[in-house]
This record gives C-alpha cells, structure tokens and sequence, in this order.
C-alpha cells in the first residue's frame, strides 16, 4: 500500500515535493490521465449529437460515467445525475432553477456559517433577486452544528438549508442525515456540499435523504472540468433548465421549446465527455484501493500531525480537539505569523501547504481570525511527507525572525 | 527561493516597525486592500507643503506587505511628495525587474524586497503599501 503514491506521475516528476494540498486540488493517477487519453484517442465524437459508431461509443463512455458515479453516491436512477463543470456550478443550478420556483420574498433560506463562497454566494444572489431573507446557521468553536441550533434557526420560512457534508476548513463530518430529517419535517429542502466530503468517506445520498448533493471531479482524483449534481428525481423533473441551447432540448420552434428528459434537460451545449470519463476512472481507482484503507491511512496520518501540532505551544488547530474529526484537513495559525508567511515558508522548503482565507471569509470573521494555513491530506500521502511538514513547522518561527 | 525573501531587513521591519502606529497629526489617510488574501492596511501621512512631514500605517498583513510599507515610510518621510511618487515609480520598476543598479540604490533598504519580483503570488503584498501611498497622493495633490 506504501507504493500509491507510485499510481501518481506528479509525484515522480517533481521529486522531493511534499503535497499536501488536496483539499484545494487532488493529483491525478495515471489510470486517470490515461483513460482521458484513451477517449480522445479512441472514442472521440459529440456524444449525443451523430448518428455514427463513433459518436455512439462516445455516448456509451459518457453515459457509463453517468452510471458510475450514480453508484459511487449511490443514487437510485441516473437521470437524478447532473454533470456540470464543478461543484461551484452544481450549487449554482440547484440554487438558481430550484429557487427561481420556490422562492419568494417571504422565505428564508438558511446557510451554516462555515460555507465554502461557492455554497454562499449563489444564495446571496437568490435573495438580492427574490427578497427572500437570508440567515446563517452558526456552529460552536470546535465546528460542531447541532441538531438543536438548527431546530431552533427553522423558521416556518425556511425554503432551503445549505450545509456542506465536510467543510473545507474544519475537516469535520457534519451530521447530514439528521439534519435532513429535521429539514424535511419542516417543509425544507436540504441541499449538501460534498465538495470535501466525496473523498474522505463513502456517500450514500439516498441514506443521507438529501435533495441535492454536490461535488468537484478535480478534489476527487479526477480531471478539473467535470461536477456533478445529484437531485432527487421528483425535484429535479419540475425545476425550470439552468442554461438553454443545444443537447437540452425536445422541440423548438421560433418562439418556444420543450426540453429534454432528465438529465439533459440540465446539461446545455457539448459537455465535457473526456472529463466524465475521467472521472469514471478516478471512481475506479477509489474502488480499487476501497474506503476503508483509504479512511485508515488518512486517520493515520491526520493523528500523527496532528498530535505533533498541539505539542507545539505557539500553534492554534481550528476546530476539533479530536484528530478524528478531521479528515485529514488541518487549519491552524502560527502565534506572530502571517499564514502566508507560513505557507512561503513551507514552499522554501518543497512542502504545498494553503495559506488565506480558503473562500470562507464568514467563518473566518465569525471565529475571529484574519487568515489561515490549511495543510490537507490525499489518499498518496505517507508518513515521510507528514514528517517533512512537522519539520518544517517547527522551523517557521524561527525562520521569521522569533528566538523560537 | 522564498527563503531568501525573509532576509534579515524584512524580518527586521516586521517584527519591531518604526511606523506601525495611528498619527495624530496626519492629514490625509487611504486603505489599501489585497482582495486575494483580504489583508488590509491604512496609511496615515501628515503632508504640508507638498512635504511628507510625517506617516504611519495601521492594518494586519503578512511580513512582506507590513515589512515593505515600514520600510517606505522610513524612506519617504521628509521627501516632497514628487519625490515620493518617483521612489514608487522605482520600486515598480525593480519588482518588474527593469530597475538599474543606480535606481535600486535611491530604494536604499527597499532593495531587500528585490527577490518578490521572482514571487508572483507576493507581489501583491510588497506592493500594497506603495499603491496606497499612489492613491493617497493622487488623492492629495
Ligand atoms: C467545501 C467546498 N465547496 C465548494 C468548493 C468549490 O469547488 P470548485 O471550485 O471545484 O467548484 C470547494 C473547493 O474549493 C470546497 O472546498
């Protein structure tokens, strides 16, 4: 198992390079990068569009991602799979095409204050245009939402609650299935950012019981361009097209058109087919090496920081005090030290870590600090590299000047 | 690379800054933001007579953006405000890397920041504190 990182050509490549970035963008394997190859090599056409082999074998491979990942999240029908550019784009159809119906300038939508701008913003915007009031769910200084809080931020208004599954500064596993639970009961849909989730742990959405369900291919080992979107089938077939041109349509005539069955309804203009199947094979390679290595290796190493860190007096871990609800992201501050600083330092020394306020300037303000750096764990990483980052982590102040 | 960019000025300024303060005396003030990292500073100057009698700044920011605007104000205090404007026109031209060896040595200790112009991604905070000082003297003229 040592010799994963070997399934990745970036690593060889760049030798002496510590990763540990993944939260932002995972590297890709090989069986990736080939399979993209091999459908542009091979199987290329529009797919959808022409009447030929070609462009039928390119349906297939595209139409086989659409079956993979609906197995991978667990899905009960495919037409419930979107593919979008990336997550940023999901969210942005699910707040848009859903809100456009179900909004109004009475209702409330409700977003926990640890969002990622990509599961804010398109909410800011539905309420700018709609009048809808806009609230915030705010968790503890751990990170932790409670059933309560979210109890208690309901409101008879509540149209939609947006939480991401795993937030990309805290690393913590939110509990999505009881807060759908409560969600529904009230009369709200649930709509989940599993940008940081997907490659952490297994997904299931129907256990889950959420109505949307967002992802990136690129954090998932998989090639920037592709995304997907899951809706429950009964939403979805009533929600207005997001964008409108060609491969989305029925019938048109000069002044009107009917649209396309589900999932195309929601898929304009040629999609990224050498992506889809690219991330047909990141889902592959997870399967192949399976969750459960995946989740101890990642513990493993989350502990292993992470217990070097708080031995450390001058350093501060954002949220948990558990290593365990981590998820292999780990955001922390330097007393006396820039996080950019940090992250210069750790560049000097070949280590990718992220520095600044990782597109979640609300929580940042909510918890009181200007910026952050954020060192973040991929299924390739080992000990050596959580060791290198511990050496280095040791240094920055000293380096910056500090007698220690 | 990035660790001779902390030599030992720039560590220096920004751990023990000369004009890291409020100015009571100050005539005209201007906040510079770097919208990619939300850091933030403002610069207080006390001009009189076209002369930069006095300056400091307030703000958080990295040990780059705070070490490169302390070493300004020591460099622009008591000049005329042309004189300030052709000093940010030169330290410009050094982080671009068109600087000649007679213009780097009018930047005096500004030079140390020389190595950013190899840093894309920091240029941005060397620069902040000398594009605010632009707009406060465009703003005051
Ligand atoms: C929690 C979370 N949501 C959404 C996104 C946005 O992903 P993308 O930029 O791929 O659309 C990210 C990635 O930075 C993220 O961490």
């Amino acid at each position: 198992m040592t010799d994963i990182k070997k399934d990745f050509p970036i690593f060889g490549n760049n030798k002496g390079v510590v990763y540990l970035d993944s939260a932002a963008t995972a590297q890709k394997p090989k069986s990736v990068i080939d399979a993209v190859a091999k459908y542009y090599y091979e199987e290329n056409a529009n797919p959808l569009r022409g009447l030929y082999d070609l462009s039928v074998k390119a349906t297939e491979s595209y139409e086989n991602a659409r079956e993979a990942v609906r197995k991978f999240i667990g899905a009960k029908s495919t037409k419930e799979i979107v593919f979008t550019r990336n997550a940023t784009e999901s969210l942005n159809l699910a707040a848009n095409s859903y809100g456009r119906e179900n909004i109004c300038g009475c209702s409330e939508i409700l977003v926990a204050i640890s969002e990622h701008h990509s599961d804010l913003l398109p909410y800011q915007n539905l309420a700018a245009q709609t009048g809808a009031k806009l609230r915030f769910l705010e968790c503890d200084e751990f990170g932790e939402y409670t059933a309560e809080a979210l109890q208690k931020a309901l409101t008879p208004h509540t149209a939609i609650f947006a939480i991401a599954q795993v937030s990309n500064i805290f690393g913590r596993v939110n509990p999505i299935k009881e807060f759908a639970g409560i969600c529904h009961k009230n009369g709200t849909i649930i709509i989940c950012d599993g940008a940081q989730s997907v490659p952490h742990v297994p997904v299931d959405v129907v256990d889950l019981d959420v109505d949307f369900f967002a992802f990136s291919g690129h954090k998932l080992y998989a090639p920037m361009g592709i995304g997907v979107l899951y809706g429950k089938r009964e939403l979805l077939e009533k929600m207005p097209p997001f964008l409108y041109g060609g491969e989305m349509i029925e019938y048109v005539t000069r002044e009107s058109a009917t649209f396309a069955e589900l999932p195309h309804k929601f898929e304009a203009g040629t999609v990224n087919a050498g992506g889809a199947v690219g991330l047909h094979a990141a889902i592959d390679y997870i399967d192949s090496i399976g969750f459960e290595t995946i989740i101890k290796r990642e513990e493993a190493l989350t502990e292993l920081a992470f217990t070097e860190m708080q031995n450390i007096p001058y350093i501060n871990i954002i949220g948990s005090k558990n290593a365990h609800e981590h998820n292999g992201i780990i955001t922390f501050t330097i007393d006396g030290v820039h996080p950019h600083d940090i992250a210069a330092v750790f560049d000097a020394d070949s280590v990718a870590i992220r520095a600044g306020h990782h597109c979640a300037q609300p929580l940042h303000q909510y918890l009181g600090v200007q910026s952050t750096a954020r060192m973040s764990i991929g299924l390739y990483n080992d000990e050596k590299d959580i060791e290198r980052f511990i050496e280095t982590l040791k240094t920055v102040r000293r380096r910056m000047g500090y007698e220690r | 690379m990035s660790d001779n960019m902390y030599n030992e000025i720039l560590l220096d300024h920004n751990l023990h800054p000369l004009h890291r303060c409020g100015l009571d005396c100050a005539t005209c003030s201007a906040a510079g933001l770097n919208p990619s990292c939300g850091d933030q500073l403002t610069l207080h100057l006390s001009i009189e007579d076209g002369v930069i009698k006095d300056g400091s700044f307030t703000g958080i920011g990295c040990a780059v953006s705070q070490a490169s605007t302390d070493i300004m104000l020591e460099l622009i205090i008591g000049k005329t405000a042309e004189q300030a404007q052709r000093l940010k026109t030169l330290f410009s031209k050094m982080i671009s890397g068109e600087i000649t060896d007679e213009e780097l040595d009018e930047l005096e200790e500004a030079g140390a920041l020389q190595n950013i112009s190899k840093m894309p991604a920091r240029v941005k905070c060397a620069t902040l504190g000398w594009n605010t000082l632009e707009k406060l003297l465009k703003e005051n003229s």
